[in-house]
């Protein structure tokens, strides 16, 4: 996985609340049997219109967000379907920490697998965040993974909470799998204990 | 010992490791896996030289995009992508040697309904699958939830699953229900008192005696929907009703084993002290039959009332909720009630139960639906479909004027042909009305079957009970 330590780069401000994984990658996109290549049909119905055509209000069509590496939004940001096409295309579009006041829980935790950070603030935090994103692309903001922080362009910095395990593998891009199959030991022996106990799993 | 809730139970009976910081290894007992989430994470085993580390545990079954109309074990009758998907799966449980329940078995449906059906899913077990409404099978007090595509490949690779505890509420539903309220009225209702953020972080436990007077299938109508509170699950504790359903299921224990398992079963629900972090009321009584309006679960309303002004909310639910008029071509101040459709689904993990079509069905019987609606029935499995034409219900379909369907998750999601054109407006049986996900621009109200079957009846949503 691909590690995660610091990011300066510009927000794109979606202040909509319960953004919802078939807005990010709507599921005639989801047929693939591959992790890439999803980008291009990000936030697909909102990015295009019926025709293919780009809708130029949306934001990420806007010329200033185009190359926009952090996205701020509303709660609940990723409910619905556990699709890990969701952060898959997050990323492919080059997008590396999404910043809101809360997110659905499978997103969450599948944004950690993919190299993606997911960050947690109050709403009064994001309305900052917001604003300072609604700059365009002199604003660039800088998250700080090891420090914790989030700092705008106004020089302005908010801690944030990391669960330190999920921190310590975005730090050091490491595979769950891996670190997993070392603990085979304690899954091999709670395997034998529990069909002993319950021979009928 | 100290009192535990019923999640703390089988949470506790799965733990393989845990770290200093609370983070777990947990024991992963059935894993399901359908064509859409899952190639990726085959392709990654293969990748790193991995294999499944319990093929027996691992159920696989096509039915995201499979077509739900006749000739299609064909794959000529598939698209391109379905096609590659599906034969992806194919090789992937073949390979890999995990069971398999091809299209052109009579067995095959949609993964959440043959779990149960044939008796994968047990009381206090733990069930995965890269499927948001793995919550389903809560009804079975098994700690079940959607993961991911990594995910699925962490436990096919391992048979755990790193996890921290959730935090528990409990949701009682008191009483009696009205006539014409069902176990769909009960779970959207209780989406629209938490919100679809409001279960974030927990796990839900549904009790109450309204919860105990549901059979299994409309168990697992109230815990499908759990994911869309935003809760990691929903449980309900096994009862008479559930050992009696599981009984006699071709992968349920049998004999002795099935004593045991018994014995243990018995003790799965929460100790009377047992500590809650949340716990929601409500009376039975309480609810009406419901439909959503807008395009977020939680945009739920009782038939008899009106459409919403987005003024009527506050903070980010006002802009929200334009949206939602917006797209969904709706005024507010309109009865609910006079909401024209164009399309009627009845199916899904949802709704797509036999319990569910005898529903439909009863409001159906011997009348036709209104001219110009499309209708169409999907039952969730092959044997649900076998057991309602033997029960004479899909004759009442057919002869009302409904296409009866092959199983699948069809219109649910739309990653099949079945879809709504843009504009086009459904009552549905499923468990979500997000934009466009029953097709671009497509506008889904969601609701109970017999709900749904009265729409088709008379051209609008309409109270089911003025039909009875
Ligand atoms: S029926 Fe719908 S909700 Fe259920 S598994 Fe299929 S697509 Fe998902």
């Amino acid at each position: 996985m691909e590690k995660f330590e610091k990011l300066t780069g510009i927000a794109a401000p979606m202040p909509l609340i319960n953004v919802d994984t078939d807005m990010i990658i709507p599921k005639q996109f989801l047929k693939t049997i591959k992790r890439s290549g999803l980008g291009k049909n990000l936030f697909d119905e909102m990015r295009f219109d019926d025709d293919g055509n780009e809708i130029p209000d949306f934001v990420l069509n806007k010329p200033q967000y185009r190359n926009s590496e952090i996205l701020i939004a509303g709660d609940n940001f990723g409910c619905g379907s556990s699709r890990e096409h969701a952060p898959w295309a997050i990323k492919d579009f080059g997008i590396r920490c999404v910043i809101a006041p809360g997110f659905a829980d499978i997103f969450f935790n599948n944004c950690f697998k993919n190299g993606i950070l997911p960050i947690v603030l109050p709403q009064d935090v994001v309305d900052v965040l917001m604003k300072d994103a609604e700059k365009g692309e002199n604003a660039r903001m800088t998250i700080d993974l090891e420090a914790q922080t989030v700092t705008t362009s106004d020089g302005e910095t908010f801690g944030f909470e990391v669960d330190s395990f999920k921190k310590h593998c975005l730090l050091e891009g490491l595979d769950d799998i891996g670190l997993t199959m070392e603990k085979a030991a304690s899954i091999d022996a709670f395997e034998a204990a529990a069909s002993a106990q319950r021979p009928w799993v | 010992m100290s009192p535990k809730t019923l999640y703390d139970k089988i949470w506790d009976a799965h733990v393989a490791h845990e770290a200093q910081d609370g983070t777990c290894l947990l024991y992963i007992d059935r894993h399901l896996v359908h064509e859409v989430t899952s190639p990726q994470a085959f392709e990654g085993l293969r990748m790193t030289g991995r294999t499944v580390r319990a093929p027996e545990k691992t159920i696989a079954v096509p039915d995201h995009n499979v077509p739900t109309t006749p000739g299609r074990d064909d794959p000529a009758n598939m698209t391109e992508e379905s096609r590659i998907q599906v034969a992806a799966l194919d090789t992937n449980a073949r390979e890999f040697g995990i069971h398999y329940y091809p299209v052109s078995d009579v067995r095959q449906g949609i993964v959440h309904i043959v779990g149960p059906e044939q008796g994968w899913t047990l009381p206090g077990m733990t069930v995965v699958c890269g499927d948001s409404h793995t919550a389903t099978h809560g009804a079975f007090g098994a700690l079940a939830h959607g993961i991911g595509t990594s995910e699925v490949e962490h436990v096919l690779a391992t048979q755990t699953l790193i996890q921290k505890k959730s935090k528990n509420m409990k949701v009682e539903i008191t009483g009696k229900l009205s006539p014409g309220v069902t176990a769909k009225d009960i779970t959207l209702s209780v989406i629209g008192v938490t919100g679809t953020a409001g279960g974030t972080g927990y796990v839900i436990e549904y009790c109450g005696e309204a919860i105990r007077g549901l059979s299994m299938e409309g168990r697992m109508t109230v815990c499908n929907m759990a994911i869309e509170g935003g809760a990691r699950a929903g449980l309900i504790a096994p009862d008479e009703k559930t050992f009696e359903y599981v009984m006699g299921r071709p992968h349920a224990p049998k004999g002795a084993q099935w004593e045991a398992a018994l014995a243990w079963w018995k003790t799965l629900y929460s100790d009377d002290d047992a500590h809650w972090d949340k716990v929601i009321t409500i009376k039975g009584e309480d609810i009406a039959p419901v439909v959503t309006w807008g395009t977020s679960p939680e945009d739920v309303l009782p038939i008899t009332a009106n459409v919403p002004a987005a003024e009527d909310f506050t903070g980010g639910k006002v802009d929200a909720a334009r949206r939602s008029l917006d797209y969904m071509g709706l005024k507010a101040g309109a009865p609910l009630s006079e909401i024209a459709i164009d399309t009627v689904f009845i199916g899904s993990c949802t709704n797509g139960r036999i319990e569910d079509l005898r529903a439909a069905a009863a409001i159906l019987k011997g009348k036709k639906i209104k001219d110009g609606i499309r209708a169409m029935v999907v039952p969730g499995s092959g044997l649900v479909r076998a057991q309602a034409e033997e029960e004479g219900l899909a004759d009442i379909f057919k002869e009302a004027g409904f296409e009866w369907r092959l199983a699948g998750c069809s219109m649910c999601l739309a990653m099949n042909p079945d879809q709504l054109a843009p504009g086009e407006r459904c009552a549905a049986t499923s468990n979500r009305n997000f934009e466009g996900r029953q097709g671009r621009g497509g506008r889904t109200h969601l609701m109970s079957p017999a709900m749904a079957a009265a729409a088709a009846l008379t051209g609008h949503l309409t109270d089911v009970r003025e039909l009875m």
